[in-house]
């Protein structure tokens, strides 16, 4: 009998763990984070233009910009966000347990994720995978790495998208892998490999890294597809609504003209039925979203529209210089389009 | 009745923790069981001894190459260290000072810093000072550049490939004999004295082999490597990760091995070799007759130690990207599969086993090396 006394202490508190865990994800993530008086964004915390805290403890990237913009239309403060850096593999626990009402992590889009963990309302940044080349190599194109060594880090969708892609068009390569970036970076940059391979959003911060960045090139060419989405619970439409419609605003604002700069001026003149149903003076699309009707307005005038917001971050201002490339707007040759707001 | 409580406790505890770990796992929707093993990897591995290709292959194919990866480098530096390791320990007892000095140095120098700083020296530091890759160094059809040395490999075409076959049953034939000989002979014997046979009987039949398998039309050829456009191309490649971890292992190894090797010899009786000296025999006879094979009984034990440590410090492969079965298979695998348990447990299994077999047969080699006690 002892034996099942302890039995029992032992797993009372193990099963009340168990049980408590699904009940916080329960429920109106925008009624509490109302509530709450703050949003609890998961970022990286990491990684150059997507989220980095600065010498002051400002956090700055486009994943952060989200979650400004996020709490800019909640609450018309883009302060009231608290930041909660995720490793990649803790971050789909921490959504499903309720620790954060939105994971802003550079997190690619998959089948598996959207259907095993949470949903992803919309792309927000799309991504491949890129190959960082010395420039003395004069390569323009992937396939003219045929029979060259790449460095890789290890356990990554990075290891199978080179495989696959070199496989399928008969070219060889040489591998090396290593458990993390930074020495899958210095073997590169010491000249064991020809080529480092992994997302491109990173190789742009990656090449800051070497000594010399100036010899060093990213192959225009993606070889596969790594689309960036924020992510939120299951089974909470309004909330998915209302971060997917956070991404649009940007983009809409962006495609009629309406910057983090004039939007303010734009208000006052007159203007076309489109820009007056983005800034809310038309209609009451808010509500919808069970926000006010100048739920966009906030966005762009605390945070920015898309443009804006890329610059800022990732764009020639920085020294990254991400090109736009497929995160162009949509009338300049890229994916990024929005559905109208009417 | 206390010992029967407490062994029922654990028995409960641990089934506690299999069905927690179950449960927990069920819930994330990971299947437990080895069944992931005959999926398909889909990932290259840099150094392969044994067929394999990303697509292909299964995730057991991925484990054996790591696991080869693994003992082709454990071996070779277990060799390499107790060869080095003999040398240093014999140097720091030399009358000549030089010699003396210098062993001494080694040893107090790579037993005193860490191995994972030896290999970081040895990966990156000497690594970066070779030739750039497109700009190799060449001798006699040898490549050396970053991206390691690459030598000419023979290649063996239709019945050509009996040839190695003949070579290894020359030296086995050759070793066989010569201790034949030499216990004809009787005790005391110089087993170097049937070197000259032995080495025609060992070279022989793979010579003979040769020239008639090239007469009969299946040659024997050399794969030699060329400059390409990326580095040194074809032949038998080392990667730089393969000789920086089999370098250091065995330098490493080899101070500590320096140390039992002086302290077993230091353990014979000095009269032993006083006595050997009075009977003519010089100095290098002396030790390898008499002082060495008494000082093995000392020697083995904490050898053994020594080999089994440099098969678990293979694994520090990982640091310096050469796939072993930890990189590969606790790395890679496990990151893709999300099936921890399975492969933590198969890893542990597999060293257990290495060291316990390592373990086993030294301790025959022991047994049988001991003398006979009057």
């Amino acid at each position: 009998m002892p034996r099942n006394a302890r039995m029992r202490l032992v797993s009372i508190p193990l099963l009340a763990l168990l049980a408590a865990a699904p009940t916080l994800a329960q429920g109106d993530t925008l009624a509490q984070v109302k509530a709450r008086g703050h949003l609890v964004c998961g970022v990286s915390g990491g990684v150059a233009g997507f989220s980095m805290p600065d010498g002051q403890g400002r956090w700055h990237g486009l994943d952060v910009d989200f979650c400004r913009a996020l709490a800019a239309a909640i609450f018309d403060d883009p302060d009231k966000v608290r930041f909660i850096p995720q490793s990649s593999a803790a971050r789909f626990t921490a959504l499903q347990s309720g620790e954060i009402d939105v994971l802003a992590r550079n997190t690619t889009w998959t089948l598996s994720r959207d259907t095993a963990a949470m949903n992803f309302p919309v792309i927000t940044f799309f991504d491949g995978q890129g190959f960082l080349v010395r420039k003395s190599l004069g390569i323009s194109q992937v396939k003219q790495l045929d029979r060259a060594t790449i460095c890789l880090q290890q356990g990554t969708t990075t290891e199978l998208n080179t495989a696959d892609w070199f496989r399928t068009r008969g070219l060889s390569y040489q591998v090396v892998t290593f458990a993390n970036s930074e020495q899958t970076l210095g073997a590169y940059e010491s000249g064991r490999c020809d080529a480092y391979s992994t997302d491109k959003s990173s190789l742009y911060g990656e090449r800051l890294k070497t000594a010399h960045p100036d010899e060093h090139v990213i192959l225009e060419e993606a070889i596969s597809k790594e689309p960036f989405a924020p992510g939120v619970r299951q089974g909470d439409d309004a909330w998915r609504d209302l971060v997917a419609w956070t991404h649009y605003a940007m983009i809409d604002a962006e495609e009629a003209g309406i910057t983090q700069e004039n939007v303010d001026r734009l208000r006052g003149e007159t203007l076309s039925p489109e820009v007056k149903r983005i800034l809310g003076l038309e209609g009451k699309y808010g509500q919808g979203l069970g926000l006010t009707g100048d739920w966009a307005y906030r966005i762009v005038h605390h945070v920015g529209n898309y443009g804006d917001v890329f610059a800022r971050n990732l764009g020639d201002g920085t020294p990254l210089k991400i090109p736009r490339g497929l995160n162009a707007l949509w009338t300049n040759g890229g994916l990024q389009y929005g559905p109208p707001i009417r | 009745m206390l010992q029967a409580l407490v062994a029922l406790a654990l028995a409960g505890l641990a089934y506690l923790a299999v069905a927690n770990a179950s449960e927990k796992l069920a819930r994330q929707g990971i299947t437990a069981g080895f069944g992931f093993l005959a999926r398909a990897a889909g990932f290259d591995i840099g150094q392969r001894l044994i067929p394999y290709a990303a697509a292909t292959s299964t995730y057991l194919d991925a484990f054996c190459v790591g696991l080869l990866n693994t003992l082709l480098v454990s071996g070779l530096a277990i060799g390499l260290a107790t060869l080095i390791g003999f040398a240093v320990g014999i140097a720091r007892l030399s009358p000549n000072w030089l010699a003396r000095t210098l062993a001494a140095t080694y040893v107090e120098t790579l037993r005193n810093l860490p191995l994972l700083l030896q290999l970081l020296v040895w990966y990156v530091a000497v690594r970066v000072a070779l030739p750039e890759a497109q700009r190799p160094a060449a001798w006699g059809g040898a490549y050396l550049s970053q991206r390691g040395l690459v030598l000419p490999r023979p290649e063996f075409f239709g019945f050509g490939s009996l040839v190695p076959l003949a070579f290894g049953a020359g030296i086995v034939g050759a070793a066989v004999w010569a201790r034949r000989a030499a216990r004809r002979a009787g005790a005391g014997a110089e087993p170097g004295r049937f070197a000259g046979p032995a080495l025609a009987l060992a070279l022989g039949p793979p010579a003979l082999a040769w020239l008639g398998l090239a007469l009969a039309g299946h040659p024997v050829g050399i794969a030699w490597p060329s400059p390409g456009p990326f580095g040194p191309e074809g032949g038998l490649g080392i990667l730089p990760e393969f000789a920086a971890l089999l370098l250091g292992l065995s330098t490493y190894t080899a101070a500590f091995i320096a140390e039992i090797v002086r302290a077993g010899l230091n353990s014979v009786d000095r009269g032993q070799g006083e006595a050997a000296a009075a009977l003519g025999l010089g100095r290098a006879k002396a030790l390898r007759l008499v002082t060495i094979p008494q000082a093995m009984r000392v020697i083995v034990p904490p050898l053994t130690s020594q080999y089994l440590n440099v098969t678990k410090n293979s694994s520090l492969a990982v640091l310096i990207g050469y796939p072993d079965l930890v990189h590969v298979f606790m790395g890679t695998v496990l990151n893709q599969t999300n099936q921890a348990v399975e492969v933590v447990a198969i890893t542990m299994a597999v060293y257990l086993t290495l060291s316990l077999g390592l373990a086993a047969l030294m301790n025959a080699y022991d047994r049988r090396a001991a003398p006979v006690t009057r």
